[in-house]
């Protein structure tokens, strides 16, 4: 199974739910690699499946994943189906959606940390509450930092603490989250006694 | 602490007849200063002596917000209500002095939005007068859709129309005239905000609407004027000032509270805000919970009341207060 | 009174210090001889002449010295300074309500006219005459937040008000007690104290935020916050504590009077008219503790406080490596004696 259960935290550390089917036309999903199963898992649940993909576009980008969802994510009968090579690469698609969508529209992202994270924010940007937002985790822990020092981002990240892909200090993990640089912070672990970097260890292990 | 605990002393200056139910007060400040300039949906709460009833109600600025030399608001005559309107409509006298408060804004527009789309009925227009105003200062964009018996009980109509023709639409009851508010909710750009003021069973055809057709909570905004009910006359305890009071048929606690000489916190005085949020030491009877702000457990459990509103019938009720 | 203006700096060689002035109305925080989070606010409504509580934007003789210390801090990083877009009316509404309050409060230093909308700005300190139409951002060098807060002391942080929430949607932030506007813009009330340990459980934030949304215009309302920094450095913050950090380890026995500082935020909550929002101004005052133990009563009390302060809470604070270091240096100050409620020096019983 690709679900993980975060250990609770502070405040600001994003908390995902599962998926429900909530009233309005228009539907928009976007998931990466296992997020696709959080998408067919609400799907399949559903009683106005038909209705609902009727009104619906589908962004998923599969990464690793390659072919394993996409035949049954088409499978579904959304109106549009759309397969990105990457997150970035969809974002010009994204952000067209969204300035001709209207309000009522629902979103379900789905995957990814770094994925949701980010098309939440270009949903808020363009007017969305981000309660209304429905964020599903699956597959990766992995995160997106930002380096609160030089603000450089590193994707991916895995290990506490990591090395910032920009300036090459080494930062430890903290869980305080940014919705709008969608991103955890990273700080300098070694800042009062330089050059005494713990080892690397697995986050959440 | 009360809202708008700094009080204006201030003069009428206008009275205008808008219609057959609507008349217009104007009010100047009686030491000649400014008044504080307020974000439109504001309201005041406005004192008025009646005989031996103190009545503290609020009603919304229409005035323009950067305008600090004036403070205007519309008052709807209600034949059957507590007596507020009335006393405003028939004792109320040009020159006449008056106290007020400092204004306070329970239904702020989200500056965020791309667009801010107003549905009004009836005396529901006033605080989108005073919002219509401000956001022609900031370049903001709205749609007005104003709902009202008849032409001639349309309060501002014609102001509005000439002023924003391509902004404002106006729906007459009399004419069979409604908001087609599916179709109007459906095609909103994203950023768009909802706002209603008006009477109960519109604000809540408005947004059960809106929520069903996926319209999330926070772009839906309202505003409710909830006049007490009035009720049987009860009796209180309260423990903390050790004084026992009646509340009158006509009289909400919460003005029982304050005859007593007893200062509560308060806001909106509607039952929505609350910040007059008492608790409840000992209750051997039934609360009615006419307010919008507790929740289930505290309404069934009799552990709070919002005294502006919620009425009292039974052997003993202590609040501490 | 007349305030000398000091030539002071709060980086590199620090040459900041206080006179006999600021020490004895330095707002020292501890009320009794331990300390726990609580909601600490009470009305701004003045205080005793001469205190920091009296204006309300206190002006002393760091002013300038501070003020050059934030154009320092912005050239180097101008992210410190940031509005959203729909700020810009709570900016005016600021600039309104700290032009007015000086001008009346201070009015050998401040100056304002008004003609309708033109306006005229004299900051005789800073040698600053601007002549400018209130509301419009062409006729500022800066937008309206960041001109009025660059002459200013104390961070600002401009808080939109909805959904029953406050939301940190611009700030002039550039002497933090560790943490990032950069970061943080955008988030509400809990999401920007989420890292404080123990205050969200202890229920601490919701009756805060309860208190905070229902503030009026022309009742503002206050609270003091505390922590401890190593040398008289102004700008603690994440951006830079790579830099700074290491000063930490610079304290020895022997300089902890002269280089520990206790650092005082006196908080202040307004509501801004135009806009429904709410600015928290974090006026910073600095003390070496060596000047903190000339006051016996807060001698006493600081060391009883740091000793038993929890562990997580000194953690959080910054200063837990070095705690041993400041109770025992501390020590020699605690007799024992009674010390008595409240902040104020028992001068009675000092002279």
């Amino acid at each position: 199974m690709s679900e993980f259960q975060f250990p609770s935290s502070i405040r600001s550390r994003p908390i995902y739910g599962k998926f429900e089917a909530r009233a309005g036309k228009d539907c928009l999903m976007i998931a990466d690699a296992e997020g696709a199963e959080a998408i067919l898992n609400m799907v399949q649940k559903s009683d106005d499946s038909q209705e609902m993909m009727a009104n619906t576009h589908i962004i998923f980008i599969p990464k690793h994943t390659e072919e394993t969802y996409v035949e049954k994510l088409k499978a579904l009968g959304a109106r549009q189906f759309y397969l990105g090579v990457s997150y970035e690469a969809s974002v010009p698609r994204l952000r067209h959606i969204l300035t001709n969508a209207h309000m009522g529209l629902q979103v379900y992202l789905a995957g990814t940390e770094g994925v949701m994270g980010q098309a939440q924010r270009e949903a808020i940007e363009a007017g969305i509450p981000h309660v209304a937002i429905q964020m599903e985790h699956r597959g990766s822990v992995a995160r997106r930092m930002q380096c609160v020092h030089c603000k450089g981002i590193t994707e991916d990240v895995i290990t506490d603490p990591f090395i910032c892909s920009h300036c090459g200090l080494n930062l430890f993990v903290r869980d305080h989250y940014s919705r709008r640089l969608a991103a955890f912070q990273g700080v300098r672990v070694d800042a009062e006694d330089h050059g005494n970097v713990p080892d690397q260890v697995e986050l959440y292990k | 602490m009360s809202g708008g605990k700094n009080k204006i002393n201030v003069k009428v200056v206008e009275i205008s007849k808008v219609n057959d139910l609507v008349t217009r007060f104007s009010f100047e400040r009686i030491d000649g200063a400014l008044f504080p300039t307020f974000s439109g949906g504001a309201h005041i709460v406005i004192e008025m002596k009646d005989g031996e009833i103190n009545r503290l109600n609020p009603y919304s600025l229409m005035s323009d917000p950067m305008d600090q030399s004036l403070y205007s608001i519309s008052v709807r005559r209600d034949d059957n209500g507590r007596g507020g309107s009335l006393f405003m409509h028939r004792k109320v006298k040009l020159n006449d002095e008056m106290v007020i408060s400092y204004p306070v804004n329970l239904f702020a527009m989200d500056l965020r939005a791309s667009k801010h789309l107003m549905i009004a009925g009836g005396i529901g227009i006033t605080p989108f007068l005073a919002q219509i105003k401000q956001l022609g200062t900031l370049q903001g964009h709205f749609e007005l859709h104003y709902s009202c018996r008849s032409r001639a009980l349309g309060s501002y109509v014609e102001d509005l129309t000439d002023h924003y023709p391509n902004n404002v639409r106006v729906y007459f009851d009399d004419q069979k005239q409604t908001i087609d508010l599916v179709n109007l909710l459906k095609g909103q750009p994203l950023g768009t905000h909802v706002y209603v003021c008006g009477p109960k069973g519109m604000i809540e055809w408005v947004r059960n609407t809106a929520f069903e057709m996926g319209w999330p909570h926070e772009a839906v905004h309202h505003e409710e004027f909830l006049a007490p009910p009035s009720g049987v006359a009860f009796t209180v305890n309260l423990a903390t000032s050790q004084k026992t009071i009646d509340v009158g048929e006509q009289q909400s606690l919460l003005e029982a509270i304050e005859a007593a000489g007893i200062d509560a916190p308060y806001l909106c005085r509607g039952g929505a805000c609350g910040q007059c949020e008492t608790r409840v030491l000992e209750c051997d009877g039934d609360i009615q919970h006419n307010d919008h702000w507790l929740d289930d457990e505290q309404k069934v459990g009799k552990t709070h009341i919002m005294p502006c509103v919620s009425r009292f019938a039974g052997r003993n009720l202590v609040l501490d207060r | 009174m007349s305030i000398q203006f000091k030539d002071e700096t709060f980086r590199a060689d620090y040459t900041f210090s206080n006179s006999q002035w600021a020490i004895d109305r330095f707002p020292f925080p501890f009320h009794e001889d331990s300390f726990m989070y609580s909601v600490n606010m009470e009305q701004h409504s003045g205080g005793p002449e001469g205190s920091v509580y009296e204006k309300r934007f206190d002006v002393d003789e760091h002013y300038l010295s501070e003020m050059k210390d934030r154009a320092i801090v912005l050239d180097e990083d101008p992210l410190r300074c940031q509005s959203l877009p729909h700020m810009n009316l709570a900016g005016w509404d600021l600039l309104e309500l700290i032009m007015m309050s000086k001008s009346e409060d201070y009015p050998d230093l401040f100056e304002l006219h008004r003609d309708g909308t033109h306006w005229r700005w004299i900051n005789r300190p800073m040698s600053i005459d601007d002549s400018f139409v209130f509301m419009d951002n062409t006729t500022l060098p800066y937008g309206p937040m960041e001109y009025i807060t660059r002459q200013a002391q104390g961070d600002f942080c401009v808080l939109d008000q909805r959904d029953d929430n406050l939301w940190m949607d611009a700030g002039m932030v550039t002497t933090q007690a560790d943490w990032s506007l950069d970061f943080d813009i955008g988030m509400n009330f809990f999401e920007w104290h989420a890292p404080v340990p123990r205050a969200h459980e202890m229920g601490i934030f919701k009756r805060a935020l309860k208190f905070l949304l229902a503030i009026q215009q022309g009742t503002p309302a206050r609270r003091l916050n505390w922590t401890l920094t190593v040398n008289p450095l102004l700008d603690t913050s994440p951006e830079n504590y790579h830099k700074w950090g290491i000063e930490k380890a610079s304290l020895t026995p022997e300089n902890v009077g002269e280089k520990q500082y206790l650092r005082v935020e006196l908080q202040t909550f307004f509501r801004l008219p135009r806009s429904n929002a709410l600015v928290f101004p974090i006026r910073c005052y600095l003390i070496k503790f060596g000047d903190i133990v000339t006051v016996p009563k807060w001698g006493r009390r600081l060391h009883r406080v740091l000793r038993d302060i929890p562990e997580d809470l000194a953690t959080y604070k910054g200063f837990i490596n070095n705690r041993s270091l400041l109770v025992d240096y501390l020590s020699q100050f605690d007799d024992g004696a009674e010390t008595s409620p409240g902040v104020w020096p028992d001068l009675h019983l000092e002279k």
